[in-house]
């Protein structure tokens, strides 16, 4: 009989500790896929001068991205399944609408004032379900963007169902694009290092144990919030960008798919790798617009190819090649 | 030990639905000593802490700490005025390696008030605290033990740990819910001079205990509860021979 067997790699083992980095190769071996993805982006927008159509879907990608490193922060690192990404982009994106629009504010005051005011707003509604668990908190921060859409159609504030339109653009191409792709590789090696920080581990044992956390004496609703407010800074932001993006803020800035989708990608891409999430929306934005050529048939393609991945490669992207970079397989005889 | 009462409890009453699980309960627990709770399966002791420590609020009743008043305080904020717990069935944070599982509690206001160390250098000074306190409880610092998963340690050594993240909040009352249930005969012989060493220490500390021998090595003075009532107080050897203790829980066994 016979077995797989799977040994790291010897290279892996020499760059692990502090001591170990001697060669160009094992520099190249730690530093290469941070920066592939690094330029990589960065590029993009360059290389994309050749399809100027795709720039758009990069800026969106991005914006995606932004909010399913939120969500996988939230469900994976502090427990909290948050399907609040729509209630994130609505509010940011209203909130950016209303400083630009109504009192007249310039771009680069209305998206950073747009984001903090955004978070502390999301923050205070998620705040009375904190104490809520699993499924229960999830159902509650999906209503949330539902009950916000539904209260501006009904009393025709803020538009109505119209939007708020004539928000300012932002100026020139590259700082449309510069902008988001920068926002969201700081909030990726942000966030990196904050899971890792002491405040961060805090935040995962919130998830393993909260009984433990409170018997250590800090306040766990003071830290779900705190974590609720990180998360949703990302959020408004991603929204208060869209909205000078599009040049308008409307009721589809509450779309479901800013909840859905960046659940797909972290499924896709890897929960709990921070990247993964990244690399997620980086496959399925792009590949929804590509699909766009089938028509409503898009769904259909969109759904089996989700569906095969949760299927057969459910631990997601991320984790798969992260193995697989690192160590090798080979067959043994038991 | 000193005649201070460190720790007073008044009156602890506690049903669930029509469960009485605490009546009127009523002791004090003195600084520098070592308490224990004894009683047959279900008869409150696990309440009894757990309504103490803030987890479950109490019916009626009072709990005092050195005189102030901490009845229906929220967990934390008691753990943070010093009086922490174990688990009885361990928590540890699982995803984290062991010496990880300190940072939480070091990184409380009250570690942080109390700890001689700066607050979270780059380097990680916690860390280091941390693995000196692991090491005091009997991970050995060179080996891989501290530095292991948590879900991976044995159960001996995660019982430790419930210790360890109490030892770090520097606390002056640790409820101890049992701590040597489910332990081998040479783990439990590891852990006793752990608790005589808190009890030098000035740790006051209260333990529920199934486990009567070894607690009646370490304990200066024992309550005997049976369905949520004080049956019996005092020195062990007064306590085991009450005549309800033994109806009521020692019976047939010979201790």
């Amino acid at each position: 009989m016979k077995r797989k067997e799977r040994i790291d790699r010897g290279l892996k083992v020499r760059t692990e500790g502090h001591y170990a980095i001697s060669s160009l190769e094992e520099i190249g071996y730690l530093v290469g896929p941070r920066l592939l993805l690094i330029l990589g982006v960065l590029l993009l927008p360059i290389i994309l001068e050749l399809a100027p159509y795709w720039k758009r879907v990069v800026n969106i990608m991005c914006v995606y991205a932004v909010l399913a490193l939120a969500f996988d922060f939230l469900a994976n690192y502090v427990g909290l399944v948050c399907l609040g990404g729509a209630l994130f982009i609505g509010v940011g994106g209203y909130l950016a609408a209303i400083f630009n629009v109504y009192l007249s504010m310039p771009f680069w005051l209305s998206i950073p004032l747009a984001t903090i005011s955004g978070a502390f707003l999301c923050t205070l509604l998620i705040l009375p379900c904190l104490p809520l668990r699993g499924v229960y908190f999830a159902i509650v921060t999906l209503m949330y963007p539902i009950l916000i859409s539904r209260i501006i159609e009904a009393f025709n504030i803020l538009g109505g169902t119209n939007g708020i339109s004539g928000v300012d653009s932002l100026p020139g191409e590259y700082v449309e694009e510069y902008t988001i792709i920068i926002v969201m590789l700081v909030a990726l090696f942000a966030m990196r290092r904050l899971v890792n920080q002491d405040m961060g581990l805090v935040l995962r044992a919130v998830k393993d144990n909260d009984q433990s956390v409170r018997a250590s004496g800090i306040n766990v609703t003071h830290m779900k919030s705190i974590a609720v407010f990180i998360a949703s800074l990302m959020g408004c932001f991603g929204g208060a960008y869209l909205a000078h993006l599009y040049m308008w803020a409307g009721l589809s800035l509450f779309a479901l798919d800013f909840s859905i989708i960046p659940i797909a990608a972290v499924v896709m891409g890897g929960g709990g790798t921070l990247v993964g999430a990244v690399i997620g929306c980086f496959i399925l934005v792009p590949l929804s617009e590509f699909l766009r050529f089938f028509g409503t048939f898009r769904i259909v393609i969109y759904c089996a190819l989700l569906t095969g991945f949760i299927v057969f490669k459910s631990e997601g992207i991320m984790v798969y090649a992260t193995r697989k970079y690192h160590q090798f397989e080979r067959w043994v005889k038991v | 030990m000193s005649e201070t009462v460190i720790l007073s409890m008044k009156g602890i009453s506690k049903a669930f639905g029509g469960l009485k699980a605490l009546m009127d309960v009523s002791f004090d627990v003195f600084q520098g000593e070592i308490y224990g709770i004894i009683g047959p399966n279900g008869s409150g002791k696990t309440t009894l802490i757990n309504c103490i420590t803030g987890f479950i609020k109490p019916d009626k009743g009072h709990v005092f700490f050195r005189g102030d008043e901490i009845t229906k305080w929220p967990a934390y904020k008691i753990a943070q005025t010093g009086i922490t717990r174990t688990f009885q069935i361990m928590r540890p944070y699982y995803s984290l390696p062991a010496y990880k599982n300190l940072i939480i509690p070091l990184w409380s206001p009250r570690a942080k008030k109390l700890g001689g160390w700066r607050g979270g250098g780059r380097h990680g000074d916690r860390d280091t605290v941390a693995v000196d306190i692991l090491e005091e409880i009997g991970f050995e610092r060179d080996s891989r033990v501290p530095y292991k998963l948590a879900s991976t340690l044995p159960t001996g050594y995660q019982k430790r740990l419930e210790l360890a993240r109490c030892m770090a909040l520097r606390p002056d009352v640790i409820f101890c819910d049992e701590v040597f249930s489910g332990l081998s005969m040479s783990e439990i012989a590891g852990m006793v001079p752990l608790i005589e060493k808190l009890k030098m220490e000035g740790v006051t500390l209260i333990m529920v205990e199934h486990r009567l021998r070894e607690l009646f090595r370490v304990a200066d003075r024992v309550m005997a509860l049976n369905f949520g009532e004080k049956i019996a107080e005092g020195y062990y050897k007064e306590v085991i021979e009450d005549k309800r203790v033994r109806e009521a829980y020692l019976g047939s066994e010979e201790v």
